[in-house]
């Protein structure tokens, strides 16, 4: 899929919520940029137009954290099935994890990446870098380097560093070059092997719980030393209430932090894992109706900037164990939009909130003014019918994995077009 | 919702028993039914033969993923006194690891023609997902999941209160010590709360009771006298030795001083109660030798039930129909 490079997207209604624009206007590109907005230059003649009318069109979605799986783990997902799926979903730029194997805590890693990803993929690929080496939690890696690299944030790779004196040390190197700290919030003495939510159903299940106090500590000593140190602190996929409480208080005291949730979050809980459903087995855990409401509420107040998709694909296998042996995490890209307009049906927010969750809000958590469409932006676009109504079939899924608890999952409002830098990347077969 | 789906997967749609992996979701009819076909079983054991042919041309498998050398023999004992075929397999958790995994083990299996699987594993859930994925011909017993479950033993238990106490209703009972990692309290108390047990007391330190355990439907107490305060049937957990190791006890000597179960503190009981415990019993960490070998101990009967309520449950699940 390719098509013009001088195009029109005309009668859509734009939805820029960077730029705070919620109006009927046409897009016009040329060579991989905004040419304008509303009518088109003079002399611009596009060689292609396509009719939006009916539709939405946004800045193309940036999702903070995927995993592609790629290098290392390729029967779970490769930078070109899993960016193919991205595109369909409108997903135009994602955030790798530095848990790939080799782990990428050398500007070789990332360089590797960066190349692949100019070979194959159907998106941006941005990786975010170790902050540890091979994420022992101990060495530090050349984190300048790392960000010289491409790299467009450093973390844990959701192996909590437990040592505090490291978690020091590494925010403070890290503010001395103003690069983000990614941090997975989750104590790993208090989750002590637990693989859900301590609460009322590991119970009943017998399931090794992960109590709540295992995010509740992680963040405050992630607050009390991002204050200590004036780092900028990214808390990656809250998944408790008070946690987003904690944030609140700490985003009022003018701490540099911002945090994302994952969109599952934001729907299932502890319920969902009875009988042992380990397409429900993701870490964080998913907690209480509470947990969920609270969330939910940092999403609608934007102490909460960006909902990210948390894309983990595994191979049929690692789900095909006894609930504790099962793999964590599930195949989400596909259900990134579609989740969040749910919420917008739900009344939790409404629909440029929603989209600047994806768009303009994780683009400014990373500092890159992107996520958003004006003159002489990259044209990154997603085009989606509000009104589309579907339902998540395995068949349908364009990601190599399938372990997702949204099959058969009603859906309104569908991804069309998806344009990553002026290129048509995905549309919808009618 | 759980129970709804445990309905589904444990039952046939006759509502006669399918699997036996937990006892959330199955009905007082059903478990009385199983108290009443096992004390039928109970004579077997005293004849000179101690074999009815119910189960004969069945092939059992004891798949199990965890050593257990008493709760597998009785099992094989009652599937002998069934007429079955067993299989005794010891799964090393090593052996899967050498890159067969769990569901090529019981393809294996179901391509020998076995009817049941008798499992015992060390995962929470993984009797759930073994019946889950087994073919249609094939029943699940759950031997011991993880935490989850282990309902043949919470029948056995059931099976003993119901022969020295008769009705369930009146009855208080306490259970005693490690709840938070015990797959048998957790059975118990469903059972007994189906059973409709008169009050259910659960005794322990806060670092072994587990989160929410009110919603299981039981009182929580801290005070072992306390607690044991008037009631009919004392359960005694099994105390692991890991516990200490995991900052969950200072000493084995402080849990005897404040929850081990001595003379001095079954005198706070009814003068007339049980005392029970899974097996094997640490004499001197949750309970006196006294207590144990004494005369309101019911602790050995427990074994000897154990076999009657197993052939129950396998020649409900396998069987043609009712038992002899």
């Amino acid at each position: 899929m390719n098509g013009a490079s001088r195009f029109s997207i005309v009668g859509g209604r734009l939805i820029d919520p960077g730029n705070d624009i919620d109006r009927l206007a046409d897009v016009h590109v040329a060579d991989g940029r905004i040419v304008a907005i509303g009518a088109p230059p003079t002399n611009f003649r596009a060689e292609q137009t396509h009719d939006a009318s009916g539709k939405v069109v946004c800045p193309g979605l940036i999702d903070l954290c995927a995993r592609l799986r790629e290098p290392g783990a390729e029967q779970k997902g490769t930078i070109a099935s899993e960016t193919q799926a991205a595109a369909a979903s409108g997903i135009t730029t994602l955030c790798v994890q530095p848990d790939t194997n080799p782990v990428i805590d050398t500007p070789a890693d990332a360089e590797l990446i960066r190349r692949r990803a100019k070979q194959v993929a159907s998106a941006r690929v941005l990786s975010v870098g170790a902050l540890t080496l091979n994420l022992d939690g101990e060495q530090l890696t050349e984190m300048a380097a790392l960000m010289d690299a491409g790299c467009v944030a450093l973390s844990d790779g959701g192996v909590p560093i437990d040592n505090t004196r490291v978690i020091r040390r590494v925010m403070e190197y890290a503010a001395t070059f103003d690069i983000l700290c990614m941090l997975h919030p989750m104590d790993s003495n208090l989750r002590d092997g637990g693989c859900a939510h301590e609460g009322a159903v590991s119970t009943r299940l017998g399931l090794p719980g992960i109590p709540e106090a295992a995010e509740t500590v992680a963040v405050a000593r992630n607050l009390a030393l991002a204050a200590h140190t004036g780092s900028r602190l990214h808390l990656r996929g809250l998944s408790c209430a008070t946690a987003a409480v904690m944030l609140r208080r700490a985003r009022h005291d003018r701490v540099r932090v911002s945090a994302d949730v994952a969109a599952h979050q934001l729907f299932l809980t502890e319920m969902d894992i009875d009988g042992f459903d380990s397409s429900c087995h993701v870490i964080p855990p998913l907690r209480t109706v509470a947990d969920r409401e609270g969330l939910r509420n940092a999403v609608a107040v934007g102490a909460i900037t960006a909902i990210s998709s948390d894309h983990q694909p595994h191979e049929g296998d690692a789900k095909l164990l006894p609930f504790p042996e099962t793999e964590p995490g599930i195949s989400s890209l596909e259900t990134l939009l579609p989740l969040t307009l749910k919420l917008v049906d739900e009344g939790v927010l409404e629909l440029a909130p929603a989209l600047a969750c994806l768009t303009s809000g994780p683009a400014d958590i990373l500092g890159l003014g992107a996520g958003r469409l004006h003159v002489g932006s990259v044209a990154d676009i997603c085009v989606f019918d509000p009104n589309t109504n579907w339902r998540l079939n395995v068949d349908d899924m364009l990601s190599k994995s399938h372990s997702t608890p949204f099959l058969g999952w009603e859906f309104r409002g569908q991804v069309q077009q998806t344009f990553f830098e002026g290129r048509l990347t995905f549309e919808r077969k009618r | 919702m759980e129970a709804f789906g445990n309905t589904r997967l444990q039952l046939r749609d006759n509502g006669r028993l399918r699997h036996f992996l937990t006892l959330d979701g199955i009905g007082r009819e059903l478990l009385t039914e199983i108290l009443d076909n096992a004390e039928s079983f109970t004579g077997v054991s005293e004849r000179t033969v101690k074999k009815v042919p119910l189960l004969r041309g069945k092939v059992i498998a004891n798949l199990f993923f965890e050593n257990s050398t008493r709760t597998r023999t009785t099992f094989e004992l009652a599937a002998k006194r069934l007429s079955a075929d067993v299989l005794n397999l010891n799964i090393d958790a090593s052996a899967t690891s050498k890159g067969e995994s769990l569901l090529d083990t019981l393809r294996n299996l179901e391509a020998m023609h076995c009817d049941m699987f008798v499992v015992r594993h060390a995962s929470s859930g993984a009797a759930h997902f073994i019946a889950r994925h087994a073919a249609p011909h094939v029943s699940v017993i759950n031997a011991g999941d993880g935490r989850h479950a282990h309902p043949t033993q919470a029948m056995l238990d059931m099976f003993t209160i119901r022969r020295h106490k008769g009705d369930f209703s009146q009855l208080r009972v306490a259970i005693v010590g490690d709840i938070l990692h015990s797959r048998v309290a957790r059975s118990q108390i469903l059972a007994l709360n189906i059973l409709r047990a008169g009050e259910l007391r659960i005794i322990a330190p806060r670092t072994l009771i587990p989160a929410e355990a009110r919603n299981l439907g039981v009182h929580v107490y801290h005070d072992m006298d306390k607690g044991l305060n008037g009631v009919d049937v004392i359960i005694m957990l099994r105390l692991q030795r890991e516990r200490m190791r995991g900052a969950r006890l200072p000493s084995e000597h402080e849990f005897f001083q404040r929850y081990g179960l001595t003379e001095q503190r079954l005198r706070l009981a009814r003068p007339d109660a049980i005392v029970m415990h899974p097996g094997p019993i640490n004499r001197g960490v949750e309970l006196d030798s006294h207590v144990a070998d004494g005369a309101q101990s019911v602790i050995l009967q427990q074994v000897g039930f154990g076999i009657a309520v197993r052939m129950a449950v396998m020649s409900m699940a396998l069987g043609p129909g009712p038992a002899p």
